[in-house]
């Protein structure tokens, strides 16, 4: 992906089903969980992949979260 | 099933079901439950301050682990009050340890943020231009840029036009857009989703493909 893909990306946000910060942190425990154990989080949970890829600050709690269980 | 399984539901395990019988006791085991939580949650804020020391160059040490403290307090508090919230979905731990890290995150960024005027104006567009490519991408991407520019004055709401550009342009975190605006993260989320699917389409029509608006 060139850097200007990069860059709209970061400002137009991904397309599809997107469940929204409340929704997101409702969940985010389960979703870890599911990573972190190789099964398929994002199958389980629709919408969280496109909402991490366009909310930096959940994406953010998502990475805490991994990384303190890891 | 036992009480604790009953209340919690389906899917808790073992050592999760004892962390809420214990929460949900009464007298000296709640309290060693309560302050046994306490120390996770102020290991979970410290690990997460840890995380963004390089963002907050300007704080002492005795800063981060108050910043910590004040964010295992508050967590431990949103963990007792949603209690019934739980559900077995993950362990309790995991559960409890993200009310902790939102805390903490929270605390850091607005922290970071402290003193900083938050722009609703553009500050600074990106430039889309490759510096290995050729001139006539470069005017592709000048031309592509000012369309979105056009899309941003023109299509969206002025309330989508502030919260985009704080957000998307000016890198504005959500939690402190949320303080300043008087808003929720969830209510601003939602106002970004929809500008951006909305300058999305704009692009669409101006021709710019799929492989050009993504």
């Amino acid at each position: 992906m060139s850097d200007r893909d990069t860059e709209l990306r970061r400002l137009l946000g991904p397309e599809g089903p997107d469940i929204g910060c409340d929704e997101c942190f409702d969940r985010l425990d389960e979703y870890v969980e599911l990573e972190l154990a190789n099964r398929d989080a994002d199958a389980a949970i629709p919408g969280m992949r496109t909402h991490l890829e366009g909310c930096p600050t959940c994406r953010e709690e998502r990475d805490s979260l991994r990384a303190l269980l890891s | 099933m036992d009480r604790a399984a009953e209340r919690t539901g389906v899917g808790a395990d073992p050592e999760s079901l004892a962390w809420i019988a214990a929460l949900r006791a009464e007298g000296p085991a709640r309290a060693d439950a309560v302050a046994a939580l306490h120390r996770l949650l102020l290991k979970a804020a410290r690990f997460e301050m840890g995380r963004r020391r390089a963002a907050l160059a300007q704080a002492r040490n005795a800063d981060f682990d108050d910043l910590a403290q004040q964010a295992a307090d508050d967590a431990l508090m949103a963990v007792l009050r949603k209690l019934d919230d739980y559900r077995g979905a993950s362990r309790f731990t995991t559960w409890a340890y993200k009310f902790a890290l939102l805390e903490a995150g929270v605390k850091a960024r607005r922290r970071a943020w402290h003193g900083r005027e938050v722009m609703l104006e553009p500050e600074a567009w990106p430039s889309f231009a490759d510096p290995a490519g050729s001139a006539q991408s470069a005017a592709e991407a000048t031309e592509m840029l000012q369309e979105l520019q056009r899309a941003v004055r023109e299509a969206l709401t002025p309330r989508q036009r502030e919260v985009f550009v704080a957000l998307a342009l000016n890198q504005v975190p959500l939690d402190v857009l949320a303080e300043r605006t008087g808003s929720t993260r969830g209510a601003l989320y939602k106002t970004l989703h929809d500008a951006r699917r909305r300058l999305r389409a704009e692009l669409t029509a101006a021709g710019y493909g799929e492989g050009d608006a993504r």
